[in-house]
């Protein structure tokens, strides 16, 4: 198993855009230390919407270049830590959104789009500080209503954990669409589920309707508990506890430099 | 049953504050808004009518949404949510809120999370509550460092939603949006007119002797106590059996 997980971290090369999903809807922790062992660094993190332990450990292990996102936190834990401290001295550029945002760039490249029009935003500094993104007067409108236009927003790798796969590579996603979405914007989606099953997922009207079809994923690997310290919805619920010891143990370099030699992050 | 916690003048106040809202959603960390939301549910309920209906972000329970995390602001966009609650590191007096950070953008000295769905569900709720307990001159400031989101947008901005009050631990705020500010509604039980300008870093308008806050009527009270608290436990186990403990004791021994 760890051999597999360590075969999907080949997909993250240097400079990529990795897409990662937000902290209740299946993170794959499971692959958060072999893409840190690969050691690739100048990684564009984009997290849908929001991004929290996975994101603060890689940018932790000095890997991360930029992030894009609407909050980085550790919920009910805190803070993220590394996050914090790599904001303070400048060391991560920064591409502050807004949730909707996140999902309307997600939108426009499934879409095969070049952007898509949004509500909102003007006026604030979030948008002041977006290069990237354009305002234009409605040209529907008679004259004025302006609105922001976000740019397809295009993952070269999205990883994300579900509860179940087929053994054709069919993934079940259940109303958890927002990874669906990310795959379809994605160039290569890996997926770490808890069991694959022989039967296909679509042979069944009532899975088949939660199913990212295999079209869009790139490849499966089995990781039973895979989301932890994370919950898994219908699975398993969060270990508190243990995101409250990283939050603790992360506020320095160094407890998180130790944090990382001594926990077992891969499950028993 | 006659002490009433200072909490629990503020999940009355939400409540009253959301009267009349078909649908209100509801923050995954926010147990005293979804408090005063459960309440207003149950107030209802009790009058025979069939109360809003409740989206708390995050949680499997209070939430009907199968679309993903994208459906909420989907929902608020077309008009289908009345009611949400914001906060933030910074409020300031225009109604400007700032999630991001203190100080200088990007490299903040003290960053928070970040703007999350702000800058669009300030925009399209119509009825933004502001609800921030601690009420300091560091959090309720003349300026905010970063706008996450704007209180008032400029003619011509579509902008159907915004805020309607400032809610914190100490004092009820109406914005005016005609004055582009604060208006000070009622001050909470201990403290007074000096007390609030002094935690205030922003200019108010207000009346020479303000109004109390109002105490909950003992059969809201009864409601809340009897009732909600253990809605209010699926949720948030944590606070709903802070709550209990608190009130189990006397207010002088409460934290």
């Amino acid at each position: 198993m760890a051999s597999d997980l360590r075969g999907l971290a080949k997909y993250v090369e240097p400079g990529i855009r990795l897409g990662l999903p937000v902290d209740y809807a299946g993170v794959s922790m499971a692959m958060t230390r072999p893409i840190i062992e690969r050691n690739t660094g100048n990684l564009h993190l984009i997290c849908v919407p929001t991004g929290g332990l996975q994101v603060d450990q890689l940018i932790g292990s000095g890997l991360v270049r930029t992030v894009e996102t609407s909050a980085v936190t550790l919920g009910e834990a805190g803070g993220a830590p590394r996050f914090n401290a790599a904001v303070k001295d400048g060391s991560i550029k920064l591409m502050d959104a807004t949730c909707p945002a996140i999902h309307a760039g997600l939108m426009a490249a499934q879409k095969g789009s070049p952007f898509m029009p949004m509500r909102g935003l003007i006026g604030s500094d979030i948008l002041r500080h977006r290069k990237d993104w354009r305002v234009i007067d409605n040209p529907l409108a008679d004259g004025g209503d302006p609105v922001v236009l976000i740019p397809a927003i295009k993952p070269d790798v999205t990883i994300f954990h579900a509860p179940m796969a087929d053994r054709f590579g069919n993934v079940w996603v259940g109303r958890r669409r927002e990874l669906a979405a990310m795959a379809y914007a994605s160039a290569i989606t890996l997926v770490t589920v808890e069991r694959i099953v022989d039967e296909s997922l679509l042979a069944n009207e009532i899975t088949a309707a939660g199913v990212l079809p295999a079209i869009y994923v790139t490849e499966v690997a089995l990781a039973p508990k895979g989301a932890r310290p994370y919950g898994l919805w219908g699975e398993y619920p969060a270990d508190t506890q243990e995101l409250v010891r990283y939050a603790r143990a992360a506020r320095t370099a160094e407890g998180f430099a130790d944090y990382m030699a001594t926990t077992q992050m891969e499950p028993a | 049953m006659t002490d009433i916690h200072p909490r629990e003048i503020l999940i009355c106040t939400i409540a009253k504050l959301l009267d009349g809202v078909r649908h209100v959603a509801v923050g995954a960390s926010s147990p005293i808004p979804a408090s005063g939301a459960m309440l207003l549910r149950a107030l209802k309920q009790q009058a025979g009518e069939t109360g809003p209906r409740i989206s708390i972000l995050g949680s499997v329970e209070h939430n009907f949404f199968t679309n993903g995390s994208a459906e909420l602001f989907d929902c608020a966009g077309q008009g289908r949510i009345d009611a949400f609650f914001l906060g933030g590191g910074q409020i300031d007096g225009q109604g400007n809120i700032n999630l991001v950070g203190a100080g200088e953008y990007p490299q903040s000295q003290v960053r928070w999370p970040g703007s999350f769905g702000s800058a669009y569900l300030y925009y399209v709720v119509p009825r933004v509550i502001l609800f921030r307990e601690e009420h300091t001159p560091r959090a309720m400031v003349e300026k905010v460092d970063f706008i996450s989101a704007p209180g008032l947008s400029d003619e011509g901005v579509y902008r159907p939603g915004g805020p309607i009050a400032l809610l914190t631990s100490k004092a009820l705020f109406r914005f005016d949006k005609d004055r582009r500010g604060f208006d000070l509604q009622s001050v909470h039980p201990g403290y007074d007119l000096a007390a609030i300008k002094e935690a205030t870093g922003f200019k108010f308008a207000h009346d020479e002797t303000p109004a109390q806050t109002a105490l909950p009527d003992p059969q809201v009270l009864k409601l809340l106590r009897e009732r909600v608290y253990d809605e209010v436990a699926e949720t948030y186990p944590d606070f709903a059996a802070q709550m209990r403990r608190e009130i189990a004791q006397p207010l002088s021994h409460a934290s």
